[in-house]
């Protein structure tokens, strides 16, 4: 598959870089020579292969059990006296860019 | 007594026995690092206090005449993609630049509970992405046995440290082969467990199903300890396996007569250099000579591994990448007027090339149309090579392969071509594919004095059989 520059610039804006112009060169570039190398993955017949998502998918877990039932390991119990203590305040807003003493300040978001 | 080459056990005995205190040895290793680290590079920061105050407790407990933990008063250090409470943590990146956690890493934490003294934060490629430690947003690692070439990477700066007994024993991470390929170019040992077996939390993620912390040592007893004490389920680490943690240490002099040996044919092929095929030969026939069965193996998708891994590593990476906004934490572009621009000049201005390369990567992969033919494809050829190593296991008990092509290469060969430097990962990759556990262990020298690597990877949760593979090369050797 060849990559376009139309291709590097709709990517750059889903990614939220800012390429420069020279970066943009460099990108197609490198883009197609390894997606260029990546083609090599169609030479193998797949269509009976399951996806691996997960290492976990193949150790002893229960294969019987579906969805997320498989994943029951990775879940506790309610902890019912409620929310467990999070971090406070000034350490949570300790390394902001920009803040006041309750909230990460931003430009105006929304457009009038 | 040389102080800074003490190996764990050694370290915690002088301690006990009051043959040296924890604090003179923490700063002994404080010197070495001053006057030999400048033309390496292997520390981003050091944390003399928080070394020092847990020095002094350890000396306390001694004083009392009370037993030392497992690591008592061992100095140690950490690669900077692991979060330190209170001590700044860059992962190499400037975007991180000036990022003070207010949490510690779940492995640091169980290691300085041991008794073990955080040296400082080591050196890497940034975000852990790179095989040479040339995409530190700061400085390149160098190689402590030859300074014109690279340490390996990403986690060049625990390899270079421990080689250079700038630390006792180092934690890395590993995704593509960052803990294995950096120890096999600095003559070190370097244990990557098994997917699960160590917890994350607190490991600045790159690609969440392939990340793994391990450690760096001088040999392998000092891995079976450390692996022990950083090992276990972690609430706070939802894919963290709940398996018992045996005493690795106590198990390694079990004999390894009878342990059936693979070597699999595609690890020996075209590309393989010629000095590192005969050192890796030799210790297959040190491991035969002391009761092993050597058997041949297949590895049919090998030459698929470089591949898949590049497009589910990156596709990981771009989504983990996405946080760095300019907005809770770390860099934030100046002069940026929309929060758009935040985001964009932000990421563009904080992120080095490779970063930015495999994020762009990534986010293709994954986008609307190429899903299914990278990422999906791809998630389907990493069980044809998981596979492949669950048929090889039928067969044999562990595979023996070289760690890398090649040794150590000079500083900016690889720079300019971004495949061959992904290829130069071809015999690391599978296992982080896979899941399974690898350790690479030094096993010869070049003609130059370069350190060679043989990789013993094993099942899913089986680390004592590779580490007591090699351990009894490791004595052989000796």
């Amino acid at each position: 598959m060849k990559v376009t520059e139309k291709d590097v610039a709709y990517v750059a804006d889903l990614a939220n870089l800012e390429l420069t112009a020279d970066e943009r060169v460099r990108m197609l570039r490198d883009l197609n020579s390894i997606l260029d190398y990546v083609d090599r993955l169609n030479h193998l017949d797949t269509a009976n292969v399951g996806p691996m998502t997960q290492v976990s998918d193949r150790f002893d877990e229960d294969q019987s059990r579906q969805g997320s039932d498989r994943f029951a390991y990775a879940a506790r119990d309610d902890i019912h006296e409620g929310l467990r203590k999070s971090l406070p305040h000034e350490e949570a807003l300790a390394n902001a860019p920009d803040a006041d003493e309750d909230f990460f300040r931003v430009p105006k978001v929304i457009e009038r | 007594m040389d102080l800074t080459a003490l190996t764990i056990d050694a370290a915690r005995t002088a301690i006990q026995e009051r043959k040296i205190s924890a604090t003179v040895l923490a700063e002994s290793f404080y010197a070495k690092i001053e006057h030999d680290d400048p033309p390496i590079g292997a520390y981003l920061s050091l944390s003399k206090e928080r070394a020092l105050r847990q020095a002094e407790r350890m000396d306390a407990r001694v004083t009392r005449g009370e037993m030392l933990p497992p690591l008592g008063g061992v100095p140690i250090a950490i690669k900077d993609v692991m979060v330190t409470r209170g001590l700044r943590t860059t992962a190499g990146s400037k975007i991180l630049e000036n990022y003070t956690p207010p949490y510690d890493c779940t492995a640091v934490a169980r290691l300085e509970a041991a008794g073990a003294v955080v040296l400082g934060k080591l050196n890497c490629d940034e975000f852990a992405m790179g095989s040479s430690n040339e995409n530190s947003a700061f400085r390149p690692v160098r190689n402590p046995r030859d300074i014109s070439r690279v340490p390996g990477g990403s986690s060049g700066g625990s390899a270079a440290a421990v080689a250079a007994d700038m630390a006792v024993a180092a934690l890395g991470s590993d995704t593509g082969g960052s803990i294995r390929q950096p120890a096999s170019f600095c003559g070190v040992v370097g244990l990557m467990p098994t997917y699960g077996r160590v917890s994350r939390y607190g490991l600045i993620a790159f690609a969440s199903s392939l990340d793994h912390i391990g450690p760096l040592t001088k040999t392998v007893k000092d891995a079976a300890i450390v692996l022990r004490t950083i090992a276990g389920r972690d609430p706070m680490d939802s894919t963290s396996a709940d398996v018992p943690v045996p005493d690795y240490a106590a198990e390694l002099d079990n004999p390894v007569r009878g342990m059936k040996l693979g070597v699999a044919r595609q690890y020996f092929g075209e590309g393989l250099d010629s000095e590192v095929r005969k050192a890796v030969e030799d210790a297959i026939q040190r491991l035969a000579r002391l009761g092993c069965e050597i058997v041949d193996v297949s590895l049919p998708h090998t030459e698929y591994a470089i591949p898949t891994y590049y497009i589910v590593a990156t596709a990981e990476a771009s989504a983990n990448l996405a946080r760095y906004d300019g907005i809770r934490y770390g860099y934030r572009a100046p002069d940026a007027r929309s929060l758009s621009d935040i985001y964009r000049r932000t990421r563009d201005g904080g992120f080095g090339a490779e970063v930015k390369r495999r994020i762009m990567l990534g986010t293709y992969a994954l986008s609307a149309g190429y899903y299914d033919a990278y990422y999906l494809k791809a998630q389907k050829v990493r069980t044809l090579l998981t596979r492949d190593f669950e048929d090889a296991f039928q067969k044999v008990d562990a595979i023996l392969t070289p760690t890398s092509p090649t040794a150590a290469f000079k500083l900016g060969e690889k720079m300019d071509d971004p495949l061959a430097m992904y290829l130069a990962d071809i015999y690391t990759v599978t296992a982080d594919l896979a899941g399974i556990p690898g350790i690479s262990v030094p096993c010869g020298e070049t003609q130059a004095g370069l350190p060679i690597g043989l990789q013993i990877l094993g099942r899913h949760f089986d680390e004592s059989t590779i580490l007591r593979a090699a351990h009894a090369l490791e004595q052989a050797t000796s």
